[in-house]
């Protein structure tokens, strides 16, 4: 058994770099994503989006599948990061709180990844019919 | 674990406009994270077949769906123009409570002007190219 406090066994040796990442991420992704929602909406606007055929050429044309699916990942990160504060501000029963920030992050994680292989799916497959 | 000292609870402080926009931005947030899901499903249905997407289409096009774009547009509107505002801040930039109070104001005038323009562009008008 040790006589050192929990303070005297932490001075000195810094922090553990992992606090400011909730921070930073939210705030990177934030970043990204002023240019990137813009794009989108606006694009949207253009778009005929009740013909599944125009809504393909659109997805699948030039370097759009790369930003949708950039859009996807930042709008799925700061997504689950904002949910995850308000998880963790207002719920307050310990047992609901971790299941809902697992359920938090496996449905962040389920859409992105469905949303981005819809996309790659979209541009091959167009690509593939010339 | 040790009980670690929280903020006060929001019931405590007196209420100002400030407060409303940082309520709402959390708001919009949440709003914004449904969106994504609804994102997915019009993707999926996009690479699904002709039944697929004519089903998404019926949803998204009825008149409660296009209800749900107008607020998510209007969402968005404030939650780009309430982000600018907070990224702002992390620069150590505007805030004094007299600096926040004003770009307050600015935020909600700036995000309502533009929430009009898109939700009337996406609805009533189109845009030229």
């Amino acid at each position: 058994m040790s006589l050192r406090t929990p303070l005297g066994k932490v001075l000195g040796r810094g922090s553990a770099k992992q606090g400011v990442s909730h921070w930073w991420v939210q705030r990177t992704t934030a970043v990204a994503l002023v240019p990137l929602t813009l794009w989108f909406v606006f694009q949207l606007l253009h778009l005929p989006t009740t013909d599944q055929f125009a809504v393909r050429e659109w997805i699948a044309s030039g370097v759009n599948p790369a930003l949708l699916v950039l859009f996807i990942a930042s709008i799925a990160y700061h997504s689950a990061l904002g949910i995850q504060v308000v998880l963790e501000d207002y719920v307050p029963n310990k047992a609901v709180k971790l299941a809902a920030l697992l359920a938090n992050t496996f449905i962040h994680v389920v859409v992105a990844v469905v949303a981005g292989y819809a996309v790659l799916r979209i541009a091959f497959t167009t690509l593939a019919q010339g | 674990m040790p009980q670690r000292p929280l903020s006060p609870h929001l019931g405590i402080y007196r209420f100002a406009y400030t407060m409303a926009t940082s309520i709402a931005h959390r708001a919009s947030g949440i709003v914004l994270s449904v969106g994504f899901l609804l994102l997915g499903w019009w993707l999926m249905a996009a690479a699904g077949d002709e039944a697929d997407y004519a089903l998404a289409v019926a949803v998204i096009g009825s008149g409660f769906g296009k209800l749900l774009l107008a607020g998510w547009l209007i969402a968005f509107c404030y939650h780009l123009c309430n982000g600018l505002r907070h990224l702002n801040w992390d620069l150590g930039r505007g805030l004094e409570k007299v600096e926040a109070r004003r770009s307050a104001t600015v935020v909600v005038v700036v995000s309502a002007a533009l929430a009009l323009a898109v939700v009337y562009a996406a609805f009533f008008a189109g845009v030229p190219r």
